[in-house]
């Protein structure tokens, strides 16, 4: 498998889903060997042989590697793209100085080479280095199929396909289209991924939601797509003592603060909620490009008193959140899966979640709404504000439900899916 | 003969700590210690110690012909008594010496003349109180906070009985007009004027030590020279500037110690100026016309208005938010809660959510705790929220508090005899009974009307318009009604 982060090194969804898949596979008795750009040494290994992609010698003499390197000129390892990057990141990593595509060239086909294993100036520099270490991986390594993990790792699961003439699956945690949005979306990026999934014997999309757009935007061929719906890994409730101090009901958005997430609804709701009742506290929590945009928003509204904002939060302050959240809204413009609103309801909070996201195919009970319809939106966190009946009924029919949504049973259809690839 | 009036601006906001949602309702503490002790004691160190003595030690050589004149605002006179009392105490000297004038202003360097005149006079009041206190006089002289002034703010200056008020020599304001004259408000004619003469006045604040300007390095001839090239029928040239000046915003290695060290003997013996401070001006010096100043000047920015603390969305909506609370705090009589709400109204708050491109960039970022005016807004919403809840547990504390009060004490009405009700209804004030009677239930209502004597009950329909008194209003009624019962 290849994949760009492994918990507990991850910015987002993808992390945690690989993880999630690998934890699933091994009940169902399939070995995992997980290749990430950098490994740190603390993961949790026991599902998986990690292989940290810096530590792996490419041999550019060797004369398959030099044949694949020759064909893999669709990369544009000298574009500066960061499709992931807050703008605040973005001036950091604007300040160091640029390479010319020569010396680029020859850090990738040097010996050895460290990944940094984030999402920034050098990502196409490293992607190319990563469809080398690819290659070198499926000349040291046994194995039956390969699966890859996100554009990101696309050429290193081609490269693998290429020198082992083993069947390749690409798995789609996100495309372009919905990190982008129509009209925006990179080129270069949308290239890699289509040419991935062109290449690849077995697409699998996370939801039905992103297969119509693998089919539609990509055109991909509908019956190698075939969804699978990511899970959720149980966990130990954290054992922290939360007392809430602000009278009022806590509503509450978290997700990085882009065009995707559509969290300009969130807040446009939260105005129309706060024209009725002010005893309700909302809190945006996240970083992203359209924060001062929204921090403006909400001065201009004359709700800042009642509209906090937290920043990025991780760990321990995310589990602290929902104990204070009395109502979750995912207002994702575009959402492949969505997993925080599984979260959520892990937590006792009863959720609203647009109908543009894929974890609304899975999901019962959860109030759905369309992302742009604002009056919607605020009548369902009303509703669940202020119906106790409907918010219990849905905390604990939601808790059940997410019980159930395990990452063994989203295993055990892809290792059908595996076996009838294989044969 | 001219004169020349230094005047020197002495303010530290307290700077709030990093305050997050999670602290809200749990944490009430809102000040960075760490960062305001610290700025403090450098500033301390580097400019406050070593210009008072330096001017102490000038007053010592000139004795009269040496004077100067301060603003300290009671912020920054509580960080002196928190973190550096030799400062307080090195400016107790300077008064002790009597030439040096103490000016009034607002306790917390405040934009409350802008919005409440209620809360700006007793701010002001406040912190004159507290130069009386710390220096044993009176002031007369008033500056607003960054001299802020408009004809509506010259008009309550001159209702608390000041006689003369600083401001800017705002150039839009002026037009043709020199600031080298006094002027007076605009229909007041009992409030006298003193601008600030910004070129020369910013020649040190801003320009000493820049290289780039064709001027540098000012020596004291070349500075002595252009105050005596204005025109010679010019009264007074005023310099005002931040007293940070001095040692902060120029630097010792730049040599504005040494200048001001020198430059009072040039200027006496020269003999064309001598130096008063802004209540001798004003005092001696007849006012040469009105200045009409219909909208807010400042000594801010190029543009001398208010676009630095207010103006941009989020300015406006914590603005707003904070004086929300103005009425109910003037009820509030928790001392913590007076403190913290003086702290949350310095100006610098707003300052540091200015989005303004960036000409002024430079002094905007002078001691700004925030890396955006974003996040300076976010945080101090965030305490603006804390304190919004705990003023509104007072209120409801105090409101549930009387409505209890009353309905307990009722009882003792309703448990009276017929005779016993009758003549307390022939004692009391229909007035009174009218108000508390709002109060009662309908049970009690009716029973009062019913042995109420037909002159009184005439006598009532007269209050028919008092039906709205307040709680605290009938609380106050019912306790003298009380007595009466007893």
């Amino acid at each position: 498998m290849f994949g760009w982060e492994f918990p507990p090194h991850i910015t987002g969804g993808l992390g945690t889903a690989s993880y999630g898949l690998t934890k699933g596979l091994v009940k169902h008795d399939v070995d995992v060997i997980f290749v990430v750009p950098k490994a740190y040494g603390d993961e949790d290994q026991r599902a998986v042989r990690l292989v940290n992609a810096s530590d792996i010698p490419v041999n550019y003499k060797n004369k398959e590697i030099q044949e694949f390197w020759n064909k893999l000129t669709y990369l544009e390892i000298g574009s500066n793209i960061m499709p992931y990057i807050d703008p605040e990141e973005f001036m950091k990593l604007h300040e160091d100085g640029g390479k010319t595509l020569k010396e680029k060239e020859h850090l990738i086909l040097g010996e050895k080479y460290n990944f940094s294993g984030k999402y920034g100036k050098n990502l196409m520099e490293e992607v190319a280095r990563y469809a080398l270490v690819g290659a070198s991986i499926a000349q040291q390594y046994n194995f039956d199929i390969i699966h890859a993990h996100d554009w990101l790792t696309y050429s290193a699961g081609i490269a693998a396909q290429q020198v082992s003439g083993k069947p390749l699956v690409v798995h789609m945690h996100a495309t372009e289209y919905d990190r982008s949005g129509e009209g925006r979306v990179n080129s270069e990026v949308f290239h890699l991924e289509q040419i991935g999934m062109k290449k690849a014997d077995l697409v699998i999309p996370v939801s039905n939601l992103t297969r119509n757009t693998v089919i539609e935007k990509y055109g991909i061929s509908a019956e190698k797509v075939v969804t699978v719906h990511n899970a959720i890994e149980p966990v130990e409730q954290p054992d922290l003592k939360v007392v809430k101090a602000v009278k009022e009901k806590v509503v509450t958005f978290l997700g990085r603060l882009t065009f995707q997430k559509g969290p300009e609804y969130f807040v446009e709701a939260a105005k129309k909620i706060l024209e009725k009742d002010d005893h309700v506290r909302f809190v945006m929590a996240g970083n992203g490009d359209m924060m001062n945009q929204l921090i403006r928003r909400v001065a201009e509204l004359k709700i800042a008193d009642r509209f906090h904002f937290t920043g990025f939060l991780k760990g321990e302050d995310v589990d602290k959140m929902f104990m204070l959240s009395d109502v979750f809204v995912m207002p994702s413009v575009s959402e492949p899966f969505g997993l925080v609103p599984l979260e959520a309801m892990r937590s006792n909070v009863p959720v609203v979640i647009s109908k543009q996201s894929g974890v609304a195919e899975v999901l019962q009970h959860a109030l759905k709404v369309d992302f742009w319809d604002v009056d919607g939106m605020a009548d369902a966190i009303y509703g669940l504000l202020h119906y106790r009946s409907l918010a219990q009924n849905f905390i604990r029919e939601g808790k059940e439900e997410v019980e159930n949504l395990k990452w063994e049973h989203a295993a055990e259809k892809i290792k059908e899916l595996y076996t009838k690839v294989l044969s | 003969m001219r004169s020349i009036s230094f005047y020197f601006q002495v303010h530290q906001p307290y700077r709030i700590k990093k305050y997050r949602f999670f602290n809200m309702g749990n944490d009430h503490h809102y000040s960075d210690e760490y960062l305001n002790r610290s700025v403090m004691e450098r500033v301390a160190q580097k400019s406050y110690l070593p210009m008072n003595q330096l001017l102490l030690d000038l007053i010592e050589e000139h004795g009269e012909k040496f004077k100067v004149s301060f603003s300290i605002t009671g912020l920054a006179i509580e960080q002196f008594q928190e973190y550096t009392p030799e400062v307080l105490e090195s400016f107790k000297k300077l008064a002790a010496t009597g030439n040096v004038e103490f000016l009034a202003e607002t306790y917390a360097h405040s934009l409350a003349s802008l919005k409440d005149a209620e809360e700006f006079k007793s701010q002001v009041s406040m912190h004159k109180a507290k130069m009386k206190e710390l220096f044993g006089v009176e002031a007369v002289t008033f500056r607003n906070t960054e001299l802020i002034y408009s004809d509506e703010i010259g008009e309550m200056v001159a209702d608390m009985g000041f006689k003369a008020m600083l401001t800017e020599g705002a150039k839009h304001v002026l037009g043709w007009k020199s600031p080298n004259y006094v002027y007076k408000h605009a229909y007041r004619s009992d409030l006298k004027l003193l601008l600030k003469n910004f070129r020369l006045s910013d020649d040190l604040a801003f320009r000493f030590s820049s290289q780039e300007w064709p001027e540098w390095p000012l020596t004291t001839d070349k500075y002595l020279s252009w105050l005596k090239q204005t025109d010679a029928k010019e009264e007074v040239i005023n310099l005002f500037m931040d007293y940070e000046t001095f040692g902060e915003h120029q630097w010792a290695e730049t040599g504005i110690f040494e200048f001001m060290r020198v430059f009072p003997s040039k200027v006496i013996e020269d003999g064309e100026f001598n130096f008063q401070t802004p209540n001798e001006v004003a005092a001696q010096t007849q006012a040469i016309s009105e200045l009409h100043v219909p909208y807010p000047i400042s000594w801010a920015d190029e543009e001398r208005d208010l676009t630095a603390w207010l103006g941009n969305e989020m300015q406006d909506e914590a603005f707003e938010k904070l004086y929300a609370m103005a009425d109910r705090m003037q009820e509030c009589k928790d001392p913590q809660m007076k403190i913290d709400w003086l702290k949350l109204q310095a100006s610098d708050h707003f300052y540091y959510m200015c989005t303004k491109w960036f000409a002024d960039g430079d002094v905007h970022e002078y001691f700004n705790p925030y890396p955006s005016p974003y996040e300076a807004f976010i945080n101090y919403m965030n305490v603006l929220s804390d304190f919004q809840i705990r003023l509104n547990e007072k209120t409801e504390m105090a409101s549930d508090f009387m409505l209890k009060e009353i309905v307990m004490d009722f009882s003792v009405i309703q448990k009276m005899t017929v005779a016993k009700l009758k003549s307390f209804l022939a004692e009391v004030d229909a007035k009174d009974l009218a108000i508390i009677k709002n109060f009662m239930n309908q049970e009690l209502n009716n029973k009062v009307d019913k042995y109420l004597g037909k002159r009184k009950q005439k006598a009532l329909g007269q209050y028919q318009d008092l039906k709205s008194s307040s709680q605290e209003v009938a609380q106050k009624t019912w306790q003298k009604i009380q007595g009466l019962i007893k």
